[in-house]
């Protein structure tokens, strides 16, 4: 994979990870450019494009946008369930996920993906075991209570399409 | 899982990033992020010191700030401050940030690396993760030096945490695919391949993906990962959906870890071992069969795992292509989603498809499916989808089909999105071409092409059908009809006027018997689109206007009128108005016999591949068009296909109006035919079997008397190389064009251009005599012990730029003219001889056989390395065995001039270092050589000693070989 991009249904960029190494501004206008591609597809339209020499994969869930980039010989299916499995694990993690969380703790966003990704390649699938790596590193911290957020729409209720 | 007891809050970053998200404007977030910005670099700088938590706090702030798009320059320090941190959340937070805002300041890459080497060597296996995490999402060449020995050891060590050896394996990955040179896996190798052994399924799933790109990169060395591959996949395949517990996915057992092992799979060719692959051949049946089974659950990621695996098994089936029996399968599954409701699963059907129908066992399965896929390409509402389906049209034709599928693509044209037009329309050209049985229905078809699609209709495509009417005369009389038709529309695109200009203009007179065609009707149709038309298409028609009057000689006075129109003959543009004035001047003067000679019909054009399928192949990168147009094919274009066309070639046959600018379409040359040895690839061969120049050479031989004996076998053997040919190579050492090789009869030059190991060298033979050379014969083949296995050359065609009119079956060389020859050269090895070259001709009967060194040295393969004094430094004191380093001290045989000799060197294609050597009178330099086999890493010095007009080359390297090649060939240069 070389990069995974959360945005917005308004397209505001809420988490962007790159596995290759590229200039600030090439990532902005990878972004911008992939940000307009995909919102301008319509819903039941199929969830894999080619874009420059890339494959694109991405998924909505709720009001967010996952969005990857593979290599032409990488499979596609599987990078959709990649998608999944890391919501899986965010909706685990906030207990019934959804933007707000991701927006305010962007850190963990980052933190939980890094457990179960690591240069672009899946580090470990078992959903038990990267939860265990993120909760054992939470009991190594002080303890301040969390914010509190009002709960919007939650991302793994897919939005019917 | 309550979220409260999550973690810790920064109520400080909450209530900010709050703030953000309130402001009503762009405006007021920016004010608000540069108070912000203010207030931390007030607290960055203050007096007190920051307790972990502020700087936490800030830093995690400055995050968010860049993560909205804002440029940060500061908080480095404090970020590498927290990382070092023994907190883990601050570690944590420093690390994050360090990640996210890699900063190339080497000064902070040294702090960084220190504490990532503290982590590193902790034992603390949660801070070991965080490190090796940070070094992964760097990837940094610098991390790599510094890392690179340290993480396989961590990997494959006894007593490392299973989350450790996950993240080492993935991290080192990482580190190969940024600096493979720094990532040695040497002793670690067989090791690190049984990691697919491992007890935990993370540590499999983690480590083969760094063993799939070892494996690419290095088959050979990981070959015994196949049969553990092969096991472990069975034992998947085979369990229950339970039996893996937590990695079983919507019960889709290790759904990732299938798929990487048969993308590993994919490295190798089938297994030789016939128990392992029946092995393999009975889990990739029972994956075919499981793929009909109901499905355990409706949920989309049941399925999309299941079908992720089947998919990709069918990757490996294709990737073998050696069992009919799989691949049929494969077809028969792929045709089932062919029609599924699910968007996706069409989408991969279709693609997958494509590469199934170019294999001969599954091709005509592949057929059967034509009317879904034609169905799909109109009701698909998806445009991504609609293009796989016209791929897949593209892919399964053949003659069965052709019509049909040529018939569709032509309908859905008329509606195609733009986007895909212009490849839509080079793959109908090459369609009606390549399976053309009657050449009215191509002709049809490419006029219907540009009827419907005139824009998208590029030169190649018109060059050539106008290639094919000329060469074909049982359809000219029908192109001639069928233009004519065409142009009968009140609104025809230009390059429809082009076609049929050039071609009434050649065959007008096999229609005028019809007295609805009669000359004049024919000319005053093109004539009534000429004021619509660009320069160039004027032009055309100016000239197809002369060919009228020798045509029919009743049309001479409308044309004379039409020519001596001001408009013609004072027109602003200067070819426009020379044509006039000398076609003109030409029908005046010239009688019926000499016009009827200038302006004869075209020759027939020189059979060639197609230039129209390097044109679809530079619009879809590699792969996309089916194997068999590889190489030869492309490269025909480089040398010949497109150059060849419309309006230059009559503009040639007017010998007598030789016009300057007759280039005017943009094609490279005005040369009507031109002699092609079709040579593409034969050469590979040459290169491989020829055991270098023979000894037993008869050298030149000039003598007249010997000119019409026949060849003895022993003259035709190539010449021993010159004497100065090492000389001429030296030249060449530090640059790449210019002459090679100059005598009275022949001056060879040379451009070569290279990116790593790939080079391409254009060869131009001029002949300099006013007398044609005949037999006119290259080879390149690599001498001696290294012809087996250090250059790879591919010749392709040579190809005349000047006038030859007959069609030659011998390669000709005519007097004054030129021909160009490319090279293509793959570096498999680090080398020290330089290939052959080997021409031979007959001049005036005698036969001319001369051979030289090809100037390809291993300096060509320098990858400039830009680097730091401090690494600069380091790295010589690595290369200090004595082997690695080479040595010369010798007289400055040129001036030493300081612009000269930097030239030199940057010509040498090394990074000339600056401020790195004490002594400024000193130049050091570095560079990696790319070879396919391995990457040498160089480094050079030169110490020049003005006074006593000597120089001390010293080279150090990875090599000992190439150490002193390299110090060799440089030694010549100064």
């Amino acid at each position: 994979m070389q990069f995974m991009l959360l945005f917005s249904r308004q397209g505001k960029l809420r988490l962007q990870k790159w596995y290759v190494p590229l200039s600030d501004k090439e990532k902005k206008k990878i972004t911008r450019e992939l940000v307009q591609t995909v919102l301008a597809r319509k819903p039941k339209m199929c969830s894999f494009l080619e874009w420059r020499d890339l494959k694109v994969v991405y998924k909505r869930y709720a009001s967010l946008y996952f969005c990857c980039a593979i290599e032409n010989q990488d499979n596609e299916l599987i990078t959709l369930e990649i998608i999944h499995r890391y919501v899986e694990l965010l909706d685990k993690y906030f207990g019934s996920v959804c933007e707000l969380d991701i927006i305010f703790n962007f850190e963990k966003a980052y933190f939980i993906l890094d457990e179960f990704l690591l240069g672009g390649e899946a580090q470990d699938t078992s959903k038990k075991n990267v939860l265990k790596a993120i909760e054992q590193a939470d009991l190594l911290q002080e303890n301040r209570p969390r914010q509190f957020f009002f709960l919007s729409a939650q991302l793994t209720t897919e939005k019917p399409l | 899982m309550p979220a409260v007891s999550k973690g810790d809050g920064m109520r400080g970053l909450a209530v900010f990033i709050s703030d953000i998200r309130n402001c009503k404007s762009k405006e007021a977030e920016i004010k608000r992020i540069n108070k912000e910005l203010a207030n931390i670099r007030s607290k960055f700088k203050g007096d007190k010191a920051l307790d972990g938590y502020s700087k936490k706090k800030y830093v995690c702030k400055l995050l968010f700030i860049f993560l909205l798009g804002h440029d940060i320059d500061f908080g480095h320090m404090e970020a590498v401050n927290l990382l070092s941190s023994n907190k883990y959340t601050e570690k944590q937070i420093g690390y994050l940030f360090i990640s996210v805002l890699v900063n190339s300041n080497s000064e902070l890459i040294r702090l960084i690396n220190n504490a990532i080497k503290n982590d590193l060597s902790s034992r603390n296996p949660t801070f070991m993760c965080l490190a090796l995490h940070c070094i992964a999402n760097v990837g940094s060449r610098e991390m790599a030096e510094a890392f690179a020995g340290e993480i396989p050891r961590i990997l494959v060590a006894g007593d490392t945490m299973d989350s450790v050896k996950q993240s080492a394996a993935l991290c080192l990955l990482r580190l190969y695919k940024a600096s493979p040179d720094l990532v040695l896996m040497g002793e670690w190798t067989s090791r690190v391949v049984h990691l697919l052994n491992d007890q935990h399924m993370g540590v499999v799933t983690a480590a083969i993906s760094l063993i799939t790109c070892l494996s690419s990169k290095n088959p050979d060395e990981f070959k015994t990962c196949v049969s553990l591959a092969v096991s472990r996949l069975s034992r998947i395949v085979s369990s229950a959906s339970t039996d893996l517990q937590d990695y079983t996915y919507y019960f889709v057992p290790a759904p990732w870890l299938s798929c990487k092992l048969l993308r590993l799979l994919q490295c190798y060719p089938p297994p030789e071992d016939g128990a392992v692959k029946g092995r393999l051949v009975e889990c990739l049946e029972t994956i075919l069969n499981k793929a009909q089974e109901p499905p355990k659950s409706k949920k989309v990621q049941h399925s999309n795992a299941k079908n992720a695996i089947l998919f990709e098994a069918i990757s490996l089936i294709i990737h073998y292509d050696s069992e009919p029996n799989l691949l049929v399968r494969a077809c028969n599954q792929l045709g089932q989603f062919l029609q599924h409701r699910e968007t996706n699963l069409r989408y991969l059907a279709l693609e997958s498809m494509c590469t199934l129908a170019s294999s001969e066992f599954s091709h005509e399965a592949v057929k059967t499916h034509i009317e879904t896929v034609i169905n799909a390409l109109k009701t698909e509402r998806d445009v991504s989808v609609r293009q796989r389906a016209a791929d897949l049209l593209y892919a399964m034709c053949d003659r069965s089909n052709a019509k049909q599928i040529v018939a569709e693509m032509l309908s859905y044209l008329e509606t195609a999105d733009y986007s895909i037009r212009e490849e839509m329309v080079l793959k109908v050209a090459i369609l009606a071409e390549k399976y053309a049985v009657d050449y009215s229905w191509y002709v049809d078809t490419i006029l219907n092409l540009i009827r419907i699609a005139g824009d998208y209709v590029s030169e190649e495509v018109w060059y050539r059908v106008i290639q094919i009417v000329i060469n074909r005369d049982d359809v000219q009389g029908y192109a001639a009809k069928t233009v004519f038709e065409a142009l009968q529309a009140p609104a025809c695109h230009e390059n429809m006027v082009k076609v049929g200009g050039y071609i009434l203009g050649e065959f007008g007179n096999l229609i005028a018997g019809d007295p609805r065609s009669s000359p004049l009707v024919q000319f005053n149709l093109l004539h009534s689109k000429f004021h619509l038309c660009s320069v160039p298409t004027r032009a055309l028609l100016l000239s197809a206007y002369i060919k009228f009057i020798n045509l029919f000689p009743e049309t001479k006075a409308t044309i004379q009128e039409v020519l001596r129109s001001d408009s013609q003959i004072r027109n602003s543009d200067v070819e426009l108005q020379q044509r006039a004035v000398e076609y003109l001047k030409l029908s005046s003067i010239a009688s019926t016999d000499v016009l009827a000679t200038v302006l004869e019909e075209m020759p027939p054009f020189p059979e060639r591949e197609s230039s129209i399928l390097a044109k679809l192949k530079k619009k879809k990168g590699p792969g996309a068009v089916s194997v068999e147009l590889e190489d030869g094919k492309e490269r025909g274009e480089l040398n010949g296909g497109g150059d060849r066309g419309g309006d230059a070639a009559i503009a040639a046959s007017n010998a007598s109006t030789p016009s300057p600018s007759a280039d005017l379409l943009g094609l490279r040359s005005t040369a009507p035919v031109s002699g092609t040895t079709p040579s593409a690839g034969s050469l590979l061969v040459d290169v491989f079997s020829e055991a270098g120049p023979s000894a037993t050479s008869a050298g030149v031989n000039d003598d007249g008397f010997l000119s019409s004996a026949p060849p003895t076998v022993a003259s035709e053997d190539p010449a021993p190389p010159l004497p100065e040919s090492d000389e001429l190579l030296n030249k060449f050492v530090c640059k790449n064009n210019g002459v090679l090789f100059e005598n009275q009869l022949l001056q060879i030059g040379i451009k070569s251009e290279y990116r790593q190991n790939l080079g391409r060298m254009y060869l131009f033979y001029g002949n300099k005599t006013s007398v044609q050379f005949v037999s006119f014969n290259t080879t390149v083949s690599c001498p001696g012990e290294l012809q087996s296995h250090i250059l790879q050359c591919i010749c392709t065609h040579t190809h005349t730029l000047l006038n030859v009119q007959t069609k030659t079956v011998e390669p000709l060389v005519e007097g004054g003219a030129q021909v160009q020859q490319v090279i293509n050269i793959e570096c498999l090895t680090d080398f020290i001889d330089a290939p052959l070259l080997n021409i031979k001709f007959r001049y005036g009967g005698a036969l001319q056989n001369i051979s030289l060194k090809l100037p390809v040295t291993i300096n060509k393969f320098f990858q400039p390395t830009e680097m730091a004094a401090a690494d600069f430094f380091q790295r010589w004191k690595q290369l200090s065995q004595p082997q690695q380093e080479a040595q010369k001290i010798f007289k400055a045989s040129h001036g030493m001039d300081t612009e000269v000799l930097k030239a030199k060197l940057l010509g040498l294609g090394t990074a000339l270092l600056e401020n790195v050597d004490p002594n400024p009178e000193n130049y050091v330099c570095a560079g990696v050589i790319q070879t396919k086999a391995q990457q040498v890493g160089c480094l050079l010095r030169l110490e020049p000693n003005a006074q006593a007009q000597m120089y001390r080359l010293t080279l150090r390297s990875s090599k000992d070989t190439v150490s002193q090649r390299v110090c060799d060939l440089l030694a010549e240069q100064f």
